[in-house]
């Protein structure tokens, strides 16, 4: 079975760009437009992992994380978000709010695909 | 077009439509200055346009993006006003972002005058909010670069997580294994943290790990296996010595020195510890001075960098191996000897003789495992050759075969891995020719063109897991059924299950192969691979998902010469069975055990397990006792059982082959000498099943 990965984004670009890269990894992916959509199909559905990007309409990444967290099956689920800026208080903001880790825009698909190895087996 | 030209098309799709939005938002604030929604719109699109463009190359829109995203933030706050010079100013913004665009799609070059004119009145608005603009450059913190130092450095690394770290979703299990990939590394658990059952919460990590690794890649490479939890973790690198140095010196550091390095004792009581005259280690750990894993991992060290000394040393002596055999011989009859002997001396219950038997045990045990240890050798020189097969192979049948090895560390007595060659040959052979489909196959089934194998190794417990696992088109289980009914294997309508129809693969002369390539095909080969697998008292296993690959695992004992067994007994005889196929032991009385339909099958917790009565088979006289023990074991898939009088317990069992004259007695495969003198016979499962 391969493993199921979340990327919610709201830029079309980036989640078509996170979602071919994973795809030719071999990952099965479920899309999501902003942290409500994501949370929407979340509840009929399981993934082993989430991508998300932080400043999202409706839903952002913070508020997505906790209540992705807050749900019982994905207690221990890696979640990762996508920060444009390095800066410490977005990781920690982040990291509190249950998040994994992160990754820094702009990155390539190599450098995505290392990150999730880190934290999927 | 190439995929990250679709990217960029996409890219430039999408700014523009947010462009479009970027228009109308900044006309709604213009309209309505508290129009806190807009803003939050006007702020993401940049931010969007920012983020998308530096990860598609439009690096220039993003840096022009990053002063309008950072003046909105403060916008955003409520820290910068809404005024006529910023509606201004954002709309000039967009206009040349809309140019920039434009001119990297071939239009008119843009004007970076006015670019520059934008940003430096963008920084005026935030000047005037804080006095001086506070630049925040997107840096490139990325957490894989790796900086390859080259020399072989020592260090010491201290993990203690943060007991919520589970629910952060990380697993310190996969930062140990990173720690694994960068080289030579001994890791030992302290558990001293670890809380009386009651009060501990099972999703808490109460665990902290010392870590000694001699790795090539220098201390970025260690960092960057923990930044993700830098934060939440105490985390400790320090570098003890590069390889050079600490084969330069002239001796290993002794375990105090490295104990008071550490920090976890003092310099005094080590001293104290050394004048007591007793083995420093023990003496400390009774004092309480160092908890006992405190002290493993300061002696793992200490080994770690005696055995970079012998390395360095690298002196090798040649032995012919018969020597070794006649070697592993002795030790074995020494085993069964010191036995004896300890049996004895607990009879006479003399203190005087207790205490050198109890040394001689002791001897006996480390020789035995020394001895054991000179036949292994790494399986890393057998995964060596494969590559070329592999590479040969696969331009022979046009198709594209990565071959992956993993555990190549991983030690196997020498025969073992000598014997194991042919038939890894064979599986990955099978494996490029019936499972990696042709590179236009897997194109078109959306997979990459080249094929992956997999190869590891690995330790579990006694035994080394060889698993061989290709990501091609998987086994058919209709098409193998069929085969097997024609073959007569299996009986028309059964209802089998998905693992046993693949194990009929193994059957002699099964091929499903519609042609036979000068590879394989002709159904020779898959019978002899387990034959030689099951001669090893190894176990195959076969697992396949169409359109998926298939997984093949090999379970094969560390040693021929020692095995792990059950010792069970009848009457008044014992015998022993291979510890790897046992799953259960029950307890039966004899009412339980009539025949159901002339066949013996017992109920144990509502699965029908088929039995052996073994006093019977080996046609032991006497009466059955009225509680007897049944020996549940999987075999080949089947679940079968086998009724002994009593079951003994786990044997560490010396294989004593048997002479020429029982060459007969295929069912048997070996005997041991336990402790009192008594031959305990090796029982073959496989063999017993089918005569049966």
């Amino acid at each position: 079975m391969s493993k199921v990965i979340m990327t919610a984004d709201d830029s079309t670009s980036i989640r078509q760009m996170v979602s071919f890269t994973l795809k030719q990894a071999g990952y099965d992916v479920i899309e999501a437009v902003d942290g409500k959509d994501a949370v929407d199909k979340l509840a009929s559905t399981s993934i082993d992992m989430l991508i998300t990007d932080l400043n999202m309409p409706n839903m952002d990444g913070f508020e997505l994380i906790t209540q992705v967290r807050a749900m019982p099956k994905f207690k221990f689920i890696p979640i990762i978000m996508l920060t444009t800026e390095s800066q410490a208080d977005m990781k920690q903001k982040g990291k509190a709010a249950g998040a994994t880790g992160w990754i820094v825009k702009p990155f390539k698909p190599e450098q995505l695909l290392a990150v999730i190895k880190k934290v999927l087996r | 077009m190439n995929e990250s030209g679709r990217f960029i098309e996409e890219y430039r799709q999408e700014a523009e439509e947010l462009l479009v939005g970027i228009e109308e938002a900044v006309l709604d604030i213009e309209d309505n200055p508290d129009d806190q929604e807009a803003v939050n719109r006007l702020f993401r699109a940049m931010h969007t346009i920012k983020g998308s463009g530096s990860m598609f190359g439009f690096d220039d829109i993003a840096d022009f993006t990053h002063h309008v995203e950072t003046v909105l933030d403060k916008v955003r706050a409520g820290e910068i006003p809404v005024t006529k010079t910023l509606i201004d100013l954002i709309l000039a913004s967009r206009d040349h972002i809309t140019a920039m665009l434009a001119a990297a799609d071939g239009g008119d070059p843009v004007d970076t005058q006015k670019g520059e004119e934008i940003i430096a009145s963008l920084k005026a608005l935030l000047a005037e909010d804080e006095g001086a603009a506070k630049e925040s450059v997107p840096s490139t913190d990325d957490p894989l670069e790796q900086e390859e130092q080259g020399v072989e450095t020592l260090y010491r690394i201290r993990l203690h997580p943060d007991p919520a770290i589970f629910s952060s979703g990380m697993d310190p299990a996969l930062l140990l294994d990173d720690l694994r990939e960068l080289g030579e590394c001994n890791i030992v658990a302290q558990t001293e943290d670890v809380p009386e059952l009651d009060q501990l919460t099972a999703e808490s990590c109460y665990l902290s790990w010392d870590v000694t690794l001699s790795t090539t890649k220098g201390i970025n490479a260690i960092k960057d296996v923990f930044i993700f939890v830098e934060d939440d973790c105490q985390i400790s690198i320090d570098e003890i010595a590069d390889r050079i140095e600490a084969a330069a010196e002239e001796t290993v550091p002794k375990l105090g020195e490295i104990l008071v390095d550490k920090g976890d004792v003092d310099e005094k009581v080590i001293e104290e510890s050394i004048t007591k005259q007793k083995k420093l280690g023990e003496m400390l750990v009774e004092s309480g001075a160092v908890s006992e894993e405190k002290l493993k991992s300061a002696l793992n060290e200490q080994k770690l960098v005696s055995n970079i000394k012998k390395v360095a040393a690298a002196s090798t002596v040649r032995v012919p191996s018969d020597r070794l055999d006649k070697l592993i011989n002795l030790v074995g009859e020494l085993v069964i000897t010191q036995a004896r002997l300890t049996q004895v001396a607990s009879k006479t219950e003399d203190m005087e003789l207790a205490e050198p038997v109890e040394e001689v045990e002791r001897l006996t045990g480390e020789l035995r495992d020394s001895v054991l240890n000179i036949r292994m050798m790494p399986i890393g020189t057998t995964f060596n050759k494969f590559r070329r097969l592999v590479r040969d192979l696969s331009s022979q049948l046009e198709k594209q075969v990565e071959l992956v090895t993993e555990g190549a560390e991983t030690e196997l007595d020498k025969t073992v891995l000598e014997r194991l060659n042919d038939p890894l040959v064979h599986l990955i052979r099978n494996s490029i020719d019936h499972g990696v489909e042709s590179p236009e196959a897997r194109k078109t089934v959306g997979k990459p063109e080249k094929g992956t194998i997999l190869l590891s190794a690995v330790h579990k417990g006694t035994d080394v897991v060889i698993t061989i696992k290709d990501d091609g088109k998987g086994l058919d289980p209709e098409i193998i059924r069929k085969k097997a009914l024609e073959k007569g294997l299996i009986p028309p309508n059964a209802d089998i299950s998905k693992k046993k129809i693949y194990s009929q693969i193994f059957a002699p002369g099964f091929s499903t192969s519609k042609e036979v390539t000068s590879v394989s095909g002709r159904g020779v080969g898959m019978d002899v691979v387990k034959r030689t697998i099951e001669s090893l008292r190894g176990v195959i296993d076969i697992d396949s998902t169409p359109g998926q690959g298939t997984v093949i695992t090999l379970k094969l004992p560390l040693t021929l010469a020692i095995i792990n067994g059950l010792l069970v007994r009848i009457d008044e005889d014992y015998f022993v069975l291979p510890l790897m196929t046992v799953e259960e032991c029950v307890e039966i009385k004899s009412g339980e055990t009539e025949k159901i339909n002339g066949r013996n099958i017992l109920n144990v917790r509502g699965d029908m397990v088929p039995y052996i009565r073994l006093r019977e088979y080996l046609k032991i006289p006497g009466e059955r006792p009225p509680m007897e023990h049944i020996v549940i074991t999987d075999v080949n898939e089947n679940r079968i059982g086998f009724v002994v009088d009593n079951v003994i317990g786990g044997h560490q069992t010396v294989i004593k082959p048997l002479g020429p004259a029982f060459k007969q007695a295929r069912d048997i495969s070996g005997a041991t000498i336990l402790g009192d003198g008594t031959v305990a016979l090796i029982l073959d499962t496989n063999v017993l099943l089918e005569n049966a």
